[in-house]
């Protein structure tokens, strides 16, 4: 559906993106993930055109970026980063803009669409006030109307969900769940959980090279041999767990962590062969008087990942 | 075709919507007015050869504070990447906002019409100057519209572009009143360069197609540039 070659980008002598290759199949969800300043929404502009590419190939459905600009573009429905729109306009007439330079040329048509489209993001209540009253969410789900109007066969969209409300965050995260099913989607943000949730693929950029593509469940699964195992305990000083704890195994890495609250230790512990050493440590401290007030196996596989790829000394 | 009306259509409803257009159309109707009525009782001239006469410098003025929005507005609010990513080729957003603006100017002109009505009750009007005269500020409009549209494009600051407007078309204004500083051999390229000169041709009621195609070029040249500026930029 979507192929990239070599995209690169100069700012200048300041290079954003720098030769991401990658494809994107039919009806895939994918995330792009990375620190602020990676290149994400540069790359995002590329592929929706607003921005050329300093070199590189963009192919979307065998056609070329600058050349079919015009009918690539009319495939994609684009949601820019801080959702920019005219703020002058009531949310009824931008619509209505919108559908009519997007080809919805017959007037009950475009009628019923706006309706469809408000009942989809809850923007009967809206309709008809100036854009620039509205909350950076009531503008956020206009951008979403926008950039679904024609029923796109591809969405792009920046960093949907930034400065949301939880609930509609979880909104947003339905919606593009259930338009994902037919649609191609290309989402970027820097919450990981939610990438996590809604993704099928994740790719990491980092200073604008893609460090990591493959599957959610593949990128997962990585990590989660190397889980570190995290445990707090009252009622003991640091050196007495400590201690008790390095008779376990001669492989075992034991990482202070700053403790919670007052009367507690906290540590964080690995081997190098990942062996899930949670039921010696149990019957270890059972030994003793202390209190176990968390022993749990760390699950944020692709935040680790991600720190890993991302950190500015990796 | 159809991109152009609905960018044209939307760009000119903007302008009503803001206060500017109110604030731009007072004004212009105020000094105009004012240049009009100062001297009409004096001469006793039933034409409307003053208002004509100074509507190259009042348009230097006001057609840049008009356009200078069309570009540098969306630009500075990031609406220019919504519209830029929607299916419409750089060449019709170019010439919507253009017909936006000149069509706004345009309309800036139909209270005027009440200044020839208001004579023909007082004397006997010459008709053939004052037709001339409207289509010639059409055109004069077009011109120094494409020159403000250039000035916009050029940068995401309202200010900066107004700046620039007021300068190129001013100079379009008056570049011929200043022939005596240029050396002999280019004085007919400059003298042909001049707005002023081809606008009060026509406002006398002469329509030569030199004229004509002497602003439509304009016209087209600012355009392409504006395209051009476009295209570079992004």
């Amino acid at each position: 559906m979507i192929e990239v070659q070599k995209l690169t980008k100069y700012y200048n002598d300041f290079c954003a993106v720098d030769g991401i290759s990658m494809t994107i199949h039919k009806g895939e969800i994918l995330g792009l993930l990375g620190p602020n300043g990676a290149g994400k929404t540069t790359t995002l502009r590329m592929l929706t055109g607003y921005f050329r590419p300093t070199s590189g190939t963009i192919k979307i459905k065998e056609m070329h970026m600058p050349e079919d600009a015009i009918k690539i573009k009319s495939l994609i429905g684009y949601l820019p980063e801080s959702a920019p729109l005219y703020h002058s306009m009531l949310v009824y007439d931008y619509l209505n803009y919108v559908a009519k330079i997007k080809g919805i040329d017959d007037k009950e048509k475009r009628y019923d669409r706006l309706l469809q489209l408000s009942d989809l993001c809850g923007l009967s209540d809206i309709m008809a006030k100036p854009i620039g009253n509205l909350s950076k969410g009531l503008k956020q789900r206009v951008g979403i109307a926008h950039a679904m109007m024609t029923d796109p066969e591809i969405l792009i969209l920046d960093e949907p969900t930034s400065g949301l409300d939880p609930n509609q965050i979880a909104e947003i995260r339905d919606i593009i769940k259930r338009i994902g099913k037919e649609k191609t989607i290309i989402f970027s943000t820097h919450i990981l959980s939610e990438a996590e949730a809604t993704c099928d693929r994740i790719a990491i950029i980092n200073n604008g090279r893609v460090v990591a593509d493959d599957t959610t469940a593949k990128l997962t699964q990585s990590v989660t041999q190397g889980a570190v195992i995290k445990l707090t305990v009252s009622g003991a000083s640091r050196d007495q767990v400590f201690e008790r704890l390095s008779t376990i195994d001669p492989g075992l890495e034991i990482k202070d962590i700053a403790p919670p609250e007052d009367g507690v230790v906290c540590f964080e512990l690995s081997t190098p062969d990942n062996r899930d050493l949670r039921s010696q440590i149990y019957l270890k401290i059972k030994e003793t008087d202390w209190i176990i007030l968390q022993l749990a196996k760390e699950s944020q596989a692709l935040e680790k990942i991600f720190r890993n790829l991302t950190r500015e000394d990796a | 075709m159809k991109q152009i009306i609905t960018i044209a259509t939307k760009e000119f409803k903007d302008y009503f919507i803001s206060p500017i257009a109110y604030i731009v159309i007072s004004i212009f109707l105020i000094v105009s007015g004012w240049f009009f009525f100062s001297t009409f009782f004096l001469y006793e001239r039933a034409d409307l050869r003053d208002f004509f006469g100074l509507l190259p410098i009042t348009f230097s003025f006001i057609i840049p504070a008009i356009t200078m929005r069309l570009f540098s507005e969306e630009k500075n609010v990031g609406s220019y990447e919504v519209l830029l990513t929607m299916p419409v080729s750089f060449t019709d957003i170019a010439l919507g906002k253009f017909f936006a603006a000149t069509l706004f100017t345009a309309s800036l002109l139909i209270p005027t019409l009440s200044y020839p009505l208001f004579i023909s009750f007082v004397g006997e009007l010459d008709k053939g100057p004052v037709i001339g005269g409207y289509i010639g500020a059409v055109l004069l409009a077009g011109a120094y519209c494409s020159l403000g549209l250039f000035a916009s494009a050029l940068t995401r600051n309202q200010i900066i572009a107004f700046i620039i407007g007021c300068s190129l078309c001013f100079t379009l204004t008056i570049i011929d009143k200043l022939l005596f500083f240029m050396p002999a051999n280019i004085i007919s390229i400059i003298q042909y360069i001049g707005a002023d000169a081809h606008f009060s041709n026509i406002a006398k009621g002469i329509i030569d197609s030199r004229d004509i195609l002497y602003f439509i070029s304009v016209i087209f040249i600012f355009i392409f540039s504006t395209y051009i500026v476009m295209h570079e930029k992004n």
